[in-house]
């Protein structure tokens, strides 16, 4: 692992004080209702939720409790039927009323790892980190430098070259991780990202989100059935019913 | 990075499958207009080259390529009386076919004015050109007759001197080039037992006049050869090819010869635009549908082909837009797709079309500027192609990548 001068070096770590007040991500009264009259669904029930930089937050709940739904909503690709998402202090969705463009905003300040590591099959382990960052408009060569810096630093460097097929459940987990780390987001959404996984490399995915979490300083929310590993998380939240529990008894790790 | 490459080397049986596919189609449209060229040139052969300025051809028809023409051969003695005519030719050109060492052949005779014209306008590749008045040619490759080969038309036989490559005539058949009195000999080829007929016909057809009991001498002379009765037409040729002076007024003496009733004459550019205007250009309309067709054809596949191929990407492409790639991104990858197909398939179709259209039975012609039409019709149906498959990337929704 390389020092703090290469992190800054290669944009993690890299934030100013007055940013670090400002919440990774804040939902509002957020509320999501599918269908309508005798159908009608109510999946969100005015949530709130806020999230600070650095913060690595678990979603648990029950299928069908709406933890998919919101954590969809918070990534800005199934818009809430009212409330609002702010992200690093920016107002980004009222209702279903776009305020900025969704995509651009996705692609510089959001990252996204879910229960399949999703890996495009035509592109080495490099490559698939290194298209996160060339589509954000980082030259070849840095994007090249960066995205083997994050395999390094997730300890896959010697499969760079590798293929997803080539690549096992937990080392294409990885790359997806460092496919949400290539831009330096300022919020990781990961949605079951364990489910797949061994009890053991499961836990590693965890462990890992904490890590980065902290030396990034991104905000991580990780929907998850896997209990074994709470104690990696700095705060659990309970949802049932499309709700926001009360905090429970489970406490994570409680750095922030 | 340039994702339409890795995609296409990380799926590159088929993509090389399709690309052949494409390739074998736009092959047969390069073909199509290969075939027209060749028809054009085939069909102009010896209009171009026989080097004529004027044909002069039956009063009210359009000459021998376009329907029968006949006219007395002592036209030619006329037309060489007229003041500026440096030269008159009769034109003999007719198709037949005989069978030879078991299989047919079938060639375009074509008569030389015997001793004006040996044939120095017909390139050889091998012998030399017609030295004697009769039973000599000259016969192009196509035939398949070797230097020296003895081949018998009706009673005489003939021997190849000389051969050329690449002459052929209005049909493909490939030209046999005869002194015009051989060409006439073998139009006129008559079975002896046909004549013998005729002879006896005529015998008792004098017989039975009055001044045909009186005169034994017509009678003998009604039972000889033709030749020797005055009284029946010459044998007739389908045109008198004419060379003018070069100073020579052309319009002064196609005015003069206008005059004749019995006969019709045009320029060699003339000639030339009514055998396009006629017996090409139902061909040409044919192969320029079938090749329109072909062309909307391979429009069609390549257009399913991107939109199975960018079927097969859509969770790509989904977590592509979910990880915030532009459209443009995306509108790329499947359109440089399309275009690499096209180009391929293009490129493969012309190395193809190299080793294959020489074994075809009519002469296809690929010429520069319809390779680079076709090129360019290429690209835009590539392009065209890609527009359903970018139609369907549009309509992805990133949270697809969750389903």
């Amino acid at each position: 692992m390389e020092g703090n001068a290469s992190r800054a070096e290669h944009g993690i770590g890299l934030m100013d004080t007055a940013m670090e007040q400002v919440p990774a991500i804040e939902a509002i009264g957020v509320t999501k209702v599918y269908g309508h009259g005798q159908t009608e669904v109510i999946a969100l029930n005015d949530v709130t939720l806020r999230v600070a930089r650095g913060e690595v937050v678990a979603l648990l709940g029950p299928s069908g409790a709406g933890k998919s739904t919101l954590l969809t909503a918070m990534a800005l690709i199934n818009p809430p039927t009212s409330g609002q998402i702010i992200i690093g202090g920016e107002l980004v969705m009222d209702g279903e009323d776009a305020k900025i463009d969704l995509r651009t905003f996705r692609r510089k300040h959001l990252g996204f790892v879910f229960q399949k590591a999703n890996l495009i099959p035509f592109l080495t382990a490099l490559e698939n980190v290194q298209v996160a960052l060339e589509i954000n408009d980082t030259p070849a060569h840095a994007a090249r430098e960066r995205a083997m810096y994050l395999l390094d630093h997730l300890g896959i460097g010697d499969r760079a070259g590798n293929l997803p097929d080539a690549l096992s459940g937990g080392q294409q987990q990885r790359v997806a991780v460092a496919r949400a780390l290539a831009n330096n987001p300022s919020l990781i959404l990961a949605d079951e990202p364990t489910a797949a996984l061994d009890s053991h490399r499961g836990r590693q995915v965890m462990e890992l989100f904490a890590q980065v979490a902290h030396e990034s300083n991104a905000g991580v929310i990780v929907v998850t059935h896997d209990v074994r590993a709470l104690e990696v998380f700095d705060r659990i939240v309970e949802m049932e019913d499309g709700r926001l529990l009360a905090p429970s008894e489970h406490t994570g790790a409680g750095t922030h | 990075m340039n994702l339409a490459v890795r995609d296409i080397r990380h799926n590159f049986s088929r993509f090389a499958f399709t690309t052949v596919g494409i390739g074998l189609l736009l092959m047969v449209v390069m073909g199509m207009a290969g075939i027209y060229r060749g028809l054009i040139f085939e069909a102009t052969l010896l209009v171009d080259r026989i080097g004529a300025d004027l044909w002069v051809v039956q009063g009210n028809t359009r000459g021998p390529f376009a329907e029968l023409s006949r006219i007395p051969v002592n036209l030619e003695d006329r037309v060489r009386a007229l003041p500026e005519v440096i030269r008159a030719r009769r034109f003999v050109n007719h198709s037949i076919q005989r069978e030879h060492h078991g299989k047919p052949l079938r060639l375009m005779v074509q008569g030389l004015a015997w001793p004006d014209d040996k044939g120095e306008w017909v390139s050889l590749v091998a012998g030399r050109p017609l030295g004697q008045a009769h039973f000599e040619m000259v016969a192009d490759r196509s035939l398949g007759l070797a230097l020296g080969e003895q081949v018998t038309f009706g009673k005489d036989v003939y021997r190849v001197v000389g051969l050329t490559t690449g002459m052929s005539g209005i049909a493909g058949d490939g030209l046999a080039f005869f002194t015009v009195s051989d060409a006439m000999a073998i139009q006129f080829d008559t079975p002896s037992e046909a004549i013998r007929l005729e002879r006896a016909a005529r015998l008792a057809r004098t017989g039975n006049q009055d001044f045909g009991r009186a005169q034994p001498l017509l009678l003998e002379r009604a039972g000889g050869a033709s030749s020797g009765i005055s009284e029946l037409p010459q044998p007739q040729v389908s045109a008198i090819l004419v060379s003018l002076n070069p100073s020579a007024d052309v319009n002064k003496i196609i005015s003069t010869l206008s005059t004749w009733s019995d006969v019709t004459v045009y320029t060699a550019q003339q000639q030339r635009d009514l055998l396009l205007s006629g017996t090409v250009d139902k061909s040409r309309r044919q192969l320029g549908l079938f090749s329109v067709l072909l062309i909307i054809i391979s429009t069609i596949i390549i257009a399913l082909i991107m939109y199975t191929l960018t079927l097969d990407k859509i969770h790509d492409i989904a977590l592509l837009k979910l990880i915030g790639a532009r459209n443009r991104v995306i509108v790329s990858l499947i359109l440089q797709q399309a275009l690499i197909m096209g180009a391929f398939g293009y490129g493969l179709a012309w190395w193809l079309g190299q080793y294959l259209f020489p074994y075809f039975p009519r002469r296809v012609m690929l010429e520069t500027p319809d390779l680079i039409k076709l090129a360019m019709i290429t690209v835009l149906i590539s392009m065209l192609a890609s527009l359903l498959g970018i139609w369907k990337a549009m309509r992805v929704e990133p949270n697809t990548v969750l389903a």
